[in-house]
């Protein structure tokens, strides 16, 4: 690899995403909006819990808006947020030389590899609610944490072939280094230098952190929230039983696992889980999404 | 002689798992050339963060003939059975030789060529290494610890052609991931044909091969930078080893800390530094503690002579000591222990031990009856066991496990609480390891042991022991606390009494389903300490069987044992000893023969009217020796009961000599017999001597 003549540096929070789309799409990913349904992290997105599985190839990226109910701070922490964007990336196969991709896409956000100290450090990532696991590494840049790079082993309780390569840079984060701002909120959303004006990630986010953390942990009626799991738990089964046109209602069917994570996650938020409790939830959600991989599988498979 | 040189190069291999790997890579080249007959002058292996090296020197450039005998069916055999040998050996029947009425063929094997055999031992190790763990990329179907890139394999300058799921071999390598000569960045391929190439070559390449020599440029780099600043190095030698394994070309770079962070203490700001961003803390000497300065051990040597890392890596030491600040203001706002003991009710300590909470009571039960045994105030020591948990729940040790106890210590103090109590909580997890020191404070001491009482009672009762090489529980290490606590202290804990009273406690506070409260749990506990302590006398020299004798007596006081083994010990290496040893034995032998024959001994001894002058002096040693022995054990001062023995041994040694104990006189043989039991049994007060070998 060789550095190429750098197009211009990002300057702003979006152009960094923007940077991200151009590169990434060069590379022939397809570059996707963020799924409509609240998730953790931009995993649970059905463009890679799904798309991992299967032996169809499969290349995207997209940005996800992530939410951890548990992470609110009222927008009083600079680096703490209930809601925050991840990019994610996603190659199936991995190709070969996918280290050195991901290290471009570094270097075309305007880390010099030269200067900076990049370092691959040990990190087997695992998420068991949705039985998935794989090896790989926390990349660090000067210390810090600045992406999640996984090659993925297991999906769903599923064996994947050929293996997945997944990508996640926390872009706040990743964007507080690059601009070198310590407070998120002080982030320039866009180009301080746009005509029409400059707002930054406080104007954008920060009534929406406060608002959200006073939700989280305060707001919500739990028994209301005990329901909704278990209409979305009782709806999975229905979804999946369902036959059109030959085939399960898969896709809806993931939705709902979604929805009920996420409510799981808000009732976390307000402790309303005990601890023997916990582990029960999460093996019955983990149920839910095996059962949508397998189905998934199934008619990957036969369409193959 | 040829050298072969095999490089397995891979994306970034996990630290931990390097040195492994080396060991694994030799063990296993080894064993494969010498199953091929080889027997190399030198072997030897490297680890690093991207690459596995091997190198042997002085292998022949093919296999010496060979010639094989192969033995077959007996003459007259059913013909499939000839058959069946033919087939395997490769030979018709004519080919065969007679030999003592066995068909036996005479193979003449051609050696194979090395290059072969290298390729068929590289493929065989590839595909069964044992990574602890592995994975499969791409399209691939091999498995390695991250995905395998490139295989150079030379013998003799010479490509030894193969490939392994689509990789082949080759003499092509490459340098830093990138770092380069020039422009750009991004590893650059090279050629090497042998060791020497491949080594300068790496060195052109900004490569350190060897772990020891990254780990001496490492230690070089940061005491260079200590030094220009007047600055010491806390030397971490676990640290040391893992920087070594993340890092191909080690630079070390000194960064700025806020001094603001120094009033954090220094254990927590070491442990942010090393845990989470793998820096080296450094001392200033002219005052006490740590400098405003770290660390790190950068993989590239920058154009701006780190001044970015340096800047970057202080921005995140900066966020991660800002938590630990945060951690620390709010684990020390006052009323956090009794809100953190409410939550150690919903931390389970082991599904059928019950939860945190639970363990902390029969902690608490169990320190209070200690307490007077070792010279602590019962109530303080139940106060000090019933916080000593509560870190447990407090921000800091959630985030940094290893900090637990001392942390509460911290916060114990910074809430007022006695220092005695404060001192306890920090100390009642120690010793945590052989290089640990025992916590010598009676409050602490009592806490210390009613921790690793009920633990181990807690996983004895419910069947968890250890078993061979699995220890999950750390038992051991708890049950040689104990034994150190106890030993190094002189403290006197009759342990069958403090094992069946932590027992009780914890039958009765029945956290679950706590397997079986039957009374074998308090026996079975003090085997355990007694198996523990005779490894322990054992690796300090002393003999086994000593520690059998002295054990026999049944005595659970570890003071009193090792100071019976230490008296016991030094006594058998004078003359005297050995001995009465033997006359012991020689008493024993006479005994023993009598007693199978029915003689009981019943009745006083006496010394008879005629007895012989031996008799009169042994039964006159003894009713000297009976009463000082007694009083000797009674005062436990056993050097003064081996002496007492020693008086013994001229007096038992004529007895043996001298007299003729089967008499036909019946008063006279059961009176000799008798005289030679209460050898015995002054003997037998001290020790088994039977268990004692000769």
């Amino acid at each position: 690899m060789s550095s190429k003549p750098q197009a211009e540096k990002p300057k702003s929070f979006q152009s960094l995403i923007l940077t991200l789309h151009d590169y990434w799409s060069a590379q022939g990913c397809v570059i996707l909006q963020p799924h409509d349904i609240e998730v953790g992290a931009g995993t649970l997105h059905p463009a890679t819990v799904l798309r991992a599985l299967g032996p169809k190839p499969w290349n995207a990226a997209y940005v996800q808006p992530s939410r951890r109910p548990g992470d609110g701070r009222y927008g009083e922490n600079p680096n703490r947020l209930q809601h925050y964007y991840q990019y994610q990336v996603i190659l199936k196969p991995n190709p070969p030389n996918m280290q050195d991709l991901y290290l471009g896409s570094l270097e075309a956000i305007g880390l010099d590899l030269r200067t900076h100290d990049i370092r691959f450090v040990e990190d087997d990532w695992e998420n068991p609610t949705v039985g998935a696991w794989g090896l790989g590494w926390e990349v660090w840049c000067d210390g810090m944490e600045v992406s999640q790079y996984t090659y993925f082993q297991q999906v769903g309780g599923l064996d994947v072939s050929p293996v997945a390569g997944e990508l996640t840079y926390g872009l706040e984060r990743l964007a507080m280094y690059v601009f070198g701002v310590d407070n998120v909120y002080d982030l320039p959303f866009n180009d301080p230098d746009a005509p029409l004006g400059h707002l930054t990630y406080g104007d954008v986010f920060l009534e929406n952190e406060r608002q959200h953390s006073e939700a989280n942990f305060h707001g919500y009626d739990v028994a209301v929230l005990k329901r909704q799991f278990e209409d979305m738990e009782q709806q999975v089964p229905l979804m999946l039983a369902r036959d059109y046109q030959g085939k399960s209602l898969v896709l809806p069917a993931y939705d709902m696992v979604l929805k009920a994570s996420h409510l799981f996650n808000l009732m976390n938020a307000r402790s309303a889980i005990a601890v023997a409790e916990r582990a029960s939830y999460i093996g019955r959600i983990r149920d839910l999404c095996k059962l949508c991989a397998s189905a998934w599988v199934e008619q990957q498979e036969e369409a193959a | 002689m040829p050298q072969l040189l095999l490089e397995l190069f891979s994306e970034e291999i996990p630290a931990r798992m390097q040195a492994g790997a080396a060991r694994d890579l030799e063990r296993m080249a080894r064993e494969h050339l010498a199953a091929a007959g080889f027997l190399p002058e030198a072997l030897k292996t490297f680890a690093g963060p991207r690459r596995l090296t091997l190198v042997v020197e002085g292998l022949p450039i093919a296999q010496a003939d060979r010639k094989e005998e192969l033995k077959g069916p007996r003459v007259g055999a059913p013909p499939q059975a000839l058959e069946g040998f033919l087939r395997k050996a490769g030979l018709t029947q004519d080919q065969l030789v007679e030999r003592d009425g066995v068909w036996m063929a005479f193979i003449d094997k051609k050696g194979r060529p090395t290059a072969e055999i290298v390729a068929e031992m590289v493929e065989a190790i590839v595909r069964a290494f044992p990574w602890p763990k592995s994975m499969t990329w791409g399209t691939s179907k091999l498995r390695w610890v991250r995905p395998l890139k490139r295989i150079l394999c030379v013998l003799d300058r010479e490509v030894v052609p193969f490939a392994i799921e689509g990789i082949e071999s080759g003499d092509v390598t490459e340098g830093h991931r990138f770092m380069r000569v020039g422009r750009g960045w991004g590893g650059q391929p090279f050629k090497a044909r042998d060791f020497d190439e491949y080594s300068k070559g790496l060195i052109d390449h900004f490569v350190v091969l060897d772990v020891e020599e990254r780990k001496a440029r490492i230690l070089e780099g940061c005491k260079t930078l200590c030094f220009a600043r007047n600055l010491e190095l806390v030397e971490d030698q676990g640290l040391l080893e893992e920087v070594a394994g993340l890092a191909e070309w080690p630079t070390p770079v000194l960064g700025d800390m806020d001094p603001a962070f120094l009033d954090l203490p220094g254990e927590v700001i070491r442990t942010s530094m090393r845990t989470h961003q793998k820096y080296f803390a450094v001392r200033d000497p002219a005052r006490e503690g740590l400098a405003p300065h770290f660390i790190t051990i950068a993989n590239v040597q920058a154009a701006d002579g780190g001044k970015v890392i340096a800047e970057g890596n202080a921005k995140v030491l900066s966020a991660r000591l800002s938590d630990a600040r945060f951690f620390w203001d709010e684990d020390n706002k006052a009323g956090n222990f009794d809100s953190w003991l409410e939550k150690l009710n919903g931390v389970t300590f082991h599904a059928k031990l019950g939860t945190m909470a639970e363990r902390v009571e029969r902690i608490a039960a169990l320190a209070r009856e200690i307490a007077p045994l070792v010279g602590a105030d019962p109530d303080k020591a139940e106060q000090a066991a019933r916080l000593a948990k509560a870190d447990l729940a407090s921000l800091m040790v959630g985030e940094f496990p290893e900090l637990q106890g001392l942390m509460g210590g911290y916060y114990a103090r910074a809430a007022g609480l006695d220092a005695e109590i404060a001192d306890a909580i920090r100390d009642h997890y120690k010793p945590q390891g052989p290089a640990d020191a025992v916590p010598t404070a009676p409050l602490s001491v009592a806490v210390a042991l009613a921790d690793k009482l009920d633990t181990l009672v807690g996983f004895f009762a419910i069947d968890e022991k250890p078993t061979g090489s699995k220890d999950p529980y750390a038992l051991r290490r708890a049950a040689l606390g104990v034994i150190r606590i106890l030993l190094e202290g002189e403290h006197r804990l009759p342990l069958n009494a403090a094992a069946r009273k932590a027992n009780h406690i914890n039958a009765e506070n029945p956290a679950g389903q706590s397997g079986k409260m039957s009374d074998q749990v308090a026996p079975e506990v003090v085997a355990f300490f007694a198996d523990r302590l005779k490894v322990t006398l054992k690796d300090q020299g002393k003999r086994h069987d000593l520690v059998d004798a002295v054990f026999a007596l049944g005595d659970d006081d570890l003071v009193r044992i090792v100071a019976r083994v230490e008296a016991l010990d030094g006594f058998l290496t004078t003359d005297d000893g050995k001995n009465l040893l033997a006359g012991y034995k020689r008493a024993g032998n006479i005994l023993k023969a009598e007693e199978k024959k029915g003689w009981k001994g019943e009745g006083e001894r006496r010394l008879l009217d005629d007895a012989s002058a031996p008799e009169v002096q042994l039964h006159d040693a003894l009713r000297l020796v009976e009463p000082a022995l007694a009083a000797a054990l009674a005062a436990e001062d056993f050097t003064a009961a081996m002496r007492e023995l020693a008086s013994l041994r001229g007096p038992v040694d004529a007895f043996l000599d001298g007299v003729f104990v089967n008499s036909e006189v019946a008063a006279e043989r059961d009176n000799r017999l008798k005289t030679l039991a209460a050898v015995r049994d002054a003997m037998g007060r001290v020790a088994d001597f039977s268990l004692i070998g000769g």
